[in-house]
């Protein structure tokens, strides 16, 4: 069980990217298995919100929400959390493409405070300065009682890529993998 | 008429008059509406000079103050003097003012209004004599009865049997006449001041440099934050002014996400406005207030991590309100509602403290919610089944499993707009596509039926 959630541990002090339809699902099982503060920054504009009531156990009370009105606001702040030695992770949804020079100025400051970052982009937004990509994805379960999700490993600064399917029903840090009958094991490519 | 000047008066007006009978004697009256507030607060500020004559000082009534000058006239040459100096201080500040000493309270106050002076020692009697019934302090209904009965004069009172006095009027008048004369005591009650949580430092030269500024703002916050730990206070709102050789005046305000007298953190929040503020030619002074407090107990200090990462959180919170405002820096807190909109409220964090959620039981709610978005639906489906098809955000999704229905009714007690339609049947879809979303059905509302289905959330 350890050994299989450890495989999704984002390295700390870095700053990692999550794309996809599924990417909201994935930093809140981060969030859960984070000990700490927890600053989920998001643009004014969004529609969406964090629903309290169905957000995993132990993450509501440790949620903060900042609504930055534009989006230098938005990096300005992601990067002040991530500076700060109070937060264990912070997660940010920006609406514009990172540039270089943002992705560079948000690891240095993760590595200054020792906090770890998650940015949630859209589609071919990140940057290359991100440690780790992971497209995710909910997947139709077989059973009713199965909620899985596609996380795929798109990019890794140290490591291999590579897939995994997991089972996770949003409400404990617990998580299945399930047996995956996946035929790219070890991808072949390189690192971006 | 609330109040009125020299001029007018002597042009026969009195307080209390109308105004329209006012302008009838007088038509070149001119007027402005009394503010009744900042009257308070310049009798108040008042109140505080004329603390250079005597400590006890206290406000008497809504115009007046009184001061217990015991053992200090001679420090100003004598009682004549002392009120020579007042009178002259006011006259040169612009107002007009007048004033009375005697050996008590109540003597002081009628003489102060019914004609000025001072009554020398052991002739109060005399002094306030001739003074009206009026003066002592009584109500309108008790003057007017004594007037009646042919008593105008406080000498007049002073000759009549005390026991059908007291049994007519009742204790009051004759309690009055007695702080009047003397044989009650009645002593000034002066009011505490507030403390105040400033400090300000002027230079011999004035200094343009950003260290500078920083390094007297050092100073002035060690002093304020002495203050604020002896009345165990925090700041909550800091303004810094800082006044130039040319008379202008910067202003740096900050607030704090928590109540804090921590000199060495609060000053690191100042460095980002002072590098804004324009030097001119030199800042020759520097004023610091903390004019929003709150309550701050001593803390034991040096507990550990939890307390160091609250403090660092805090001063995150700091920083982030300041910039982006503290109404945007914010907290989920849990709500008593079944309505989903509802049932948990955005605070401000600064303001607000973290609270565990209840414990979660029913239906499964999604991760993330929004506005009902319309969802379109292919064709009539069975009434009361979820469609098994739809589009939502212009993508297209097959209904695999659907979970409910949840049926929530609004609250009558609350008329929201967005519940007008009435009943809604939420369900929980899972799609083939993948995305598991929360969908709703209103199945009271009057359009056509495969508009009554929308998306509000989406599950993990």
């Amino acid at each position: 069980m350890a050994d299989e959630a450890a495989t999704f541990a984002l390295a700390p002090a870095r700053v990692h990217e999550a794309e996809g339809p599924g990417r909201r699902a994935f930093a809140l099982w981060q969030a859960a298995r984070h000990d700490g503060p927890l600053i989920w920054a998001l643009p004014a504009h969004a529609p969406h919100l964090p629903m309290l009531r169905g957000l995993p156990e132990e993450v509501g009370a440790r949620l903060h929400v900042i609504r930055p009105g534009s989006e230098v606001d938005l990096l300005w702040s992601v990067e002040e959390c991530l500076r700060s030695p109070g937060v264990a992770l912070v997660i940010a949804e920006p609406s514009s493409p990172l540039s270089l020079i943002a992705g560079r100025r948000l690891q240095l400051a993760a590595e200054t405070g020792q906090t770890t970052g998650l940015m949630l982009i859209l589609e071919g937004q990140g940057s290359n300065a991100a440690e780790t990509r992971w497209q995710c994805a909910p997947l139709a379960g077989e059973s009713r009682d199965s909620t899985l999700h596609r996380w795929d490993l798109k990019k890794n600064k140290k490591g291999t890529l590579r897939f995994w399917t997991a089972n996770w029903n949003g409400k404990t840090s617990a998580l299945h993998l399930v047996p995956a009958a996946g035929k790219r094991d070890q991808s072949a490519e390189t690192s971006r | 008429m609330h109040c009125l000047n020299v001029a007018a008066e002597s042009q026969g007006l009195q307080r209390g008059m109308a105004l329209a009978d006012a302008r009838a004697i007088c038509p070149g009256l001119v007027t402005r509406p009394a503010d009744l507030a900042r009257e308070a607060a310049a009798l108040a500020a008042l109140r505080r000079w004329v603390e250079r004559y005597s400590p006890m000082v206290a406000r008497d009534g809504a115009d007046g103050l009184v001061a217990d000058i015991t053992g200090v006239p001679h420090l100003f040459g004598g009682e004549a003097d002392l009120r020579g100096d007042l009178h002259a201080r006011l006259t040169r500040a612009g107002m007009s003012a007048t004033s009375a000493i005697a050996e008590t309270r109540g003597a002081a106050h009628a003489l102060a209004r019914h004609g000025e002076g001072i009554v020398e020692e052991g002739a109060l009697t005399d002094g306030i004599g001739p003074l009206p019934v009026t003066a002592l302090r009584i109500d309108g209904d008790t003057a007017q009865a004594l007037t009646r009965m042919g008593l105008k004069r406080i000498s007049d009172l002073m000759a009549q049997p005390r026991a059908p006095l007291a049994r007519r009027f009742g204790t009051g008048l004759v309690l009055r006449l007695d702080q009047a004369l003397g044989h009650q005591p009645e002593p000034v009650s002066p009011e505490a001041d507030l403390p105040q949580f400033s400090a300000r430092m002027t230079f011999p030269d004035p200094i343009g440099l950003q260290a500078d500024v920083m390094k007297g703002l050092a100073r002035l916050l060690e002093r304020v934050c002495v203050a604020l730990a002896q009345h165990q206070r925090g700041a909550r709102r800091l303004r810094l002014e800082l006044h130039r050789v040319d008379h202008e005046t910067a202003q740096v305000e900050i607030g704090l996400a928590r109540p804090m007298r921590d000199a060495g953190r609060i000053k690191a929040l100042f460095t980002k406005g002072v590098d804004e503020v324009d030097a001119g030619f030199g800042i020759e002074a520097l004023r610091l207030t903390a004019h929003v407090t709150e309550r701050l107990a001593p803390e034991q200090i040096g507990q550990g991590r939890p307390l160091r990462q609250e403090d660092a959180l805090a001063d995150l919170f700091s920083t982030l309100g300041n910039r982006l405002g503290f109404d945007r820096v914010l907290r989920l807190l849990p709500a008593q509602s079944d309505i989903p909109e509802r049932s948990f409220i955005i605070a401000p964090a600064a303001h607000s403290a973290p609270e565990e959620s209840p414990p979660q039981c029913g239906p499964a709610r999604p991760i993330t919610i929004f506005p009902p978005e319309p969802v379109t639906t292919r064709g009539g489906g069975r009434p009361g089944h979820p469609p098994s098809a739809f589009r939502w955000r212009r993508m297209a999704f097959t209904t695999l499993r659907a979970t409910g229905p949840e049926r929530i009714a609004p609250e009558w007690w609350f008329d929201d707009p967005a519940w007008r339609t009435g009943l809604r049947d939420y369900w929980r879809i899972e799609t083939r596509e993948g995305p598991r979303l929360w969908l709703f059905h209103t199945p009271q509302a009057a359009a056509w039926a495969a508009q009554h289905w929308f998306a509000q959330g989406e599950f993990a």
